[in-house]
Parts: structure tokens; C-alpha cells; sequence
């Protein structure tokens, strides 16, 4: 499959251009299902009604409005609207370098790649000079009439922009109470610690298959040829025992899956 | 997966708040070993400050609703099903059931197989962000999990299957509290050479330092917040605001009672359920 680029532009930073196609890093692989009519069997659509006469309001009627209290709203007009969207450019301004761990993983959103859009040299170059020191650019782009803040890195050897989330859009941790409860003991805690170290290991995505998604697909294959597998019904039931033995059971069972 | 929309139940008076605290998006657990911690799951995203809302030429708030294709009648949730389309126009007909029963009941928990340092996990991986709240009963192994994770500084690896997808997560501590890190599957990231990437050749070493340099002189040891200020809903809201006071374009509509202020509702559960004050139902 050949991925096209969905937009062009110049990576600036100070007074050098770096030419770049984006590309993006992610497909989708949910299964997709479609809204049937039950009665029919075929595809709905949708539109917006009002909701007490049910009589539908075609598109070019709608106004847009926000809601200041419930109830009350401001009505927004098309002109209005436009002029808040950014003035279109090309460029994505990196504005700074910051250590990769500064930015937490919640802001992190959708992936891109950036390609080379001619000069070779230059995308390389800056691909391996952000490797080597260990940083991350912070750059601002518009793009499809929305600004964007992103993170700019190496990945490997190409360059990566994922764009940021809003700060108000990520809940922060520190707005939160610290959880009750009596803090764990010391024993509970060392052992805790000798269960996560035997776990430990490194980040090998492919070691986790989206295995429900697959036996969704054979279900659906199998139900197409007209035959109905039969499901077993699924139950719950899990018994408590105390954190104590639940953890020496579990440190015993793994030392022996490793020595195995 | 874009579900058939169930009509959400609004939350039986159960004698708090009214019935107007949020319940969790999801409750299930969390296994490492053979020791289960059963938690709530908080959605830790709010996205779209700011939503407009599609308004009537007379300013009445619109509703959104599924017709048929072939009657051009309106439908009902129970009048609706899912299919799966296996060539043009044909369909095979999923229920919720299946999908449910589809999922193993180990399949369900959160089963940290793996624990990784969390800067190993690449940025591209990322999706969408959750707390993680203990559920009653289980505050002790829940702060033996969130403190052994926070001082080995490692983030717990796991897939999980929720509401019809599986979910792969990175699971980490932060000031005491889990977050939940939905993260893509290893194929839904393409690689450079999918997308025809040229591969890196030989560099005259003068390019790479010219831009090490730049990357030295523009380097700042902290990242602010502040640069990910969602400097668009903000002018949108100085300009409803000057409007609102100006009288212009205010319009006024009765409105039948409907969930409100979602978001703080979904804090203060959080919150409650942090403090272990959340009584089972």
C-alpha cells in the first residue's frame, strides 16, 4: 500500500527551511460496522431535527450557537467563524528543543511522518542532530484551517511529528486527591517490587495482538457462509484472599515459568 | 467502533447528588501475578471545549437523529443493528450479545504481562488517556500497585478488552493516581517503508553539526504547559462573550432537562472515588 502525503510543508527553524511532505503514521484497523434499519437491512443516514415537531432543518438553515447558560445562546454566523480560523501558511515553525521526557504521554495525540520534499540532506541531517542530542522540537503549523502544536523527533532515522493536545484537554493528575487507604507495608511492598522486576522487559509491541478484533472477523466470516457458532455464555466469579499470599504465589509460579 | 447508540440510562436515584453523579465509564480489573486490584475507569481526555451546537433559522437547539435509507423514517435505538458489510450492500448482522459473549472472560482484565520503562514506548503509540480509580475494597493493593510502579519508575503493559474493542495500555502512576494510556497496535503504526520513505544515506558530518548547533542555541531544559494553550476556543469565547454583551444574536429557548456539566460531574466522581467515599450501588 502506498501512503500519499497529506500536506506539504517547510520545517523552519530560525532562518533554515527544511522542505517536508507529511504522511500519516497510523491506520486504523477497528473492525467498522455499519447502522442498519433492522426492518430493511440497509444503511441509515443521518440529519438534524427539531426535536419536538421531528421536522428536519436541511443544512444550509442551520446556525451554529454556543450555549452561555442552559438554554441561552449566541449565534455565530458563518463570516464570524471564518475570520477566527488562522491565516493558512506552509511553514511549521520549531520553536524550541526540550528533553523528550518533558512532555508527558497524555498530550500526545495523532502521529505523522515527515518525508523529505527534495533536499535529502537537510531532513537526514536534522533527523540525526535531534538523535544525537537527545532532544525534541516543539513546532507550530496550521494546516486544513487549524493550528497545531507538535512534537518534532527522530524516529530511527526519519523525523516524526505528533501533534499535541490542548493543555485543557488532558485532566492533570495533580488536580486529583492522592487515593485513600492505609499505605502498603513494607513486605507487601519488596515483594510488589520482586513481581514487577520478574515482568520486566522491554517494549516489544508486536508481542501484543489485537486478538479480539481477529476473533470478531472469524465470527463475522463464519456467519456470512450462513452457519451461526454457538457462543458460550461469559462469567464472572474471582475469590479474595489475602494481598500476602496472593503476591508469594505469584513470584513462586513465575520463578518457575523462568527457570522452565 | 461507531456502536449502535443505547439509550444511556440516567443513573437510578440512588440518593447521591440526585442521581447526578457520573459513573464510571468502565469498571474491570487490574491483574499482575495472580493479584487482582478491581478498579473504575475515568475518561482523562475532555476534548472540544467549546462545541457549537446546531441551531434552528429560530435558534432552537437541533437533535441528531438516524433515519431509514428506504422508508426516510425516523428510527428508534431498537430499531436499529449493526452489520458488517461483506461485498456491496450485504451485510452480516452482529448483535451486542455476540460481541460480548465474543470476549473471553480473561480477555476482560487488565493483565500487566510486561513492564517496560516508559520513555521506551514510542510517542507514535499513544491514543487516548484514562484514570484508573480503585473500586471498593481494593485501595490497598491498588497503592501497593501505583507505589511500586512510581519508585521502579516503570509503566505496566497490558491488553484488555472494554465495550467492544480490545484496548492495548500503558499503565503508570502519577502523584499516587493511575493513568491509562490507550496505546495503537504494532499494525496500526505504519513504517517509513510502507509509505516509501527514502532511507537515510551517507551525510556530510558539516549538515549534522550545523544543525546540532541550532538544536543547542534553541534547547530549553522545560517544556511549558502554557504552549499548548488552546488559543482558538479562546478568542471564540471573547467573541461570544462580546457579543452576549452587546445583546447581539443572544437568543433564549425553553430546554427539557438534560445531562449538564458532564466534565465537573466526572471529576467529582473521580474524586469521590479516590477518596474511597464511592459506596457500591
Amino acid at each position: 500500500m502506498t501512503a500519499r502525503a497529506i500536506w506539504k510543508g517547510e520545517l523552519k527553524l530560525n532562518s533554515t527551511k527544511v522542505p517536508v511532505k507529511l504522511y500519516s503514521a497510523v491506520k486504523d484497523q477497528t473492525v467498522r460496522f455499519h447502522i442498519l434499519d433492522e426492518k430493511s437491512k440497509t444503511r441509515v443516514k443521518q440529519h438534524m431535527v427539531e426535536p419536538d415537531s421531528g421536522k428536519e432543518v436541511p443544512a444550509e438553515e442551520i446556525r451554529k450557537g454556543f450555549e452561555v447558560e442552559p438554554g441561552t445562546f449566541v449565534i455565530l454566523d458563518p463570516e464570524e467563524l471564518e475570520k477566527l480560523v488562522p491565516e493558512a501558511s506552509r511553514e511549521i515553525e520549531v520553536t524550541q528543543f526540550v528533553p523528550p521526557k518533558e512532555i508527558p504521554p497524555e498530550y500526545y495525540d495523532r502521529p505523522y511522518y515527515l518525508g523529505p520534499d527534495g533536499d535529502q540532506t537537510a531532513y537526514f541531517a536534522l533527523a540525526e542532530a535531534l538523535k544525537n542530542k537527545e532532544r525534541e522540537g516543539v513546532a507550530r503549523w496550521v494546516m486544513r484551517k487549524q493550528p497545531y502544536v507538535g512534537a518534532l523527533r527522530a524516529q530511527d532515522d526519519h523525523l516524526v511529528l505528533v501533534a499535541l493536545r490542548h493543555a485543557e484537554e488532558v485532566l492533570s493528575a495533580k488536580d486529583l486527591p492522592r487515593p485513600a487507604g492505609r499505605a502498603p507495608e513494607k513486605k507487601e511492598l519488596s515483594m510488589a517490587k520482586q513481581l514487577v522486576e520478574l515482568l520486566k522487559g522491554e517494549f516489544n509491541p508486536k508481542e501484543f495482538k489485537d486478538e479480539y478484533r481477529e476473533r470478531v472477523m472469524e465470527f463475522v466470516e463464519k456467519k456470512a457462509t450462513g452457519h451461526k457458532p454457538k457462543l458460550h455464555l461469559v462469567k464472572t466469579k474471582r475469590k479474595t484472599t489475602s494481598l500476602n499470599s496472593v503476591l508469594a504465589k505469584s513470584i513462586e509460579s513465575l520463578r518457575k515459568k523462568k527457570a522452565a | 467502533m461507531p456502536r449502535k447508540r443505547t439509550a444511556r440510562k440516567k443513573s437510578r436515584g440512588d440518593g447521591e447528588d440526585n442521581g447526578r453523579a457520573a459513573r464510571p465509564f468502565w469498571s474491570g480489573t487490574i491483574t499482575f501475578g495472580l493479584v487482582s486490584v478491581p478498579v473504575d475507569l475515568y475518561p482523562g481526555n475532555r476534548t472540544n471545549r467549546a462545541p457549537l451546537r446546531m441551531l434552528s433559522p429560530e435558534g432552537e437547539p437541533l437533535s441528531r437523529r438516524y433515519y431509514s435509507q428506504k422508508t426516510e423514517r425516523d428510527l428508534e435505538d431498537d430499531q436499529m443493528i449493526r452489520g458488517f458489510e461483506i461485498e456491496k450492500d450485504k451485510f452480516v448482522v452482529v448483535t451486542d450479545e455476540e460481541l460480548e459473549r465474543l470476549a473471553p472472560e480473561q480477555s476482560r482484565d487488565i493483565d500487566l504481562r510486561r513492564f517496560v520503562p516508559l520513555e521506551d514506548i514510542p510517542p507514535l503509540y499513544f491514543d487516548r488517556s484514562y484514570f484508573l480509580a480503585p473500586s471498593a475494597g481494593s485501595e490497598k493493593a491498588y497503592k501497593l500497585l501505583a507505589e511500586t510502579m512510581q519508585k521502579s519508575d516503570l509503566a505496566g503493559i497490558a491488553t484488555f478488552v472494554m465495550r467492544g474493542k480490545e484496548y492495548l495500555v500503558a499503565i503508570f502512576p502519577e502523584n499516587g493516581i493511575l493513568r491509562a494510556e490507550t496505546m495503537r497496535f504494532a499494525d496500526e503504526i505504519r513504517s517509513p517503508k510502507e509509505i516509501h520513505l527514502p532511507e537515510k544515506k551517507k551525510l556530510p558530518a558539516a549538515t549534522v553539526t550545523k544543525f546540532e548547533k541550532l538544536i543547542e542555541r534553541h534547547s530549553h531544559k522545560q517544556f511549558s504547559l502554557k504552549d499548548l494553550k488552546d488559543e482558538q476556543t479562546e478568542k471564540l469565547l471573547k467573541l461570544v462573550e462580546r457579543k452576549r454583551k452587546q445583546h447581539k444574536d443572544v437568543v433564549e429557548v425553553e430546554v427539557p432537562e438534560r445531562e449538564e456539566g458532564k466534565v465537573v460531574d466526572l471529576m467529582a466522581a473521580l474524586k469521590k472515588s479516590l477518596a474511597g467515599k464511592r459506596k457500591a450501588a
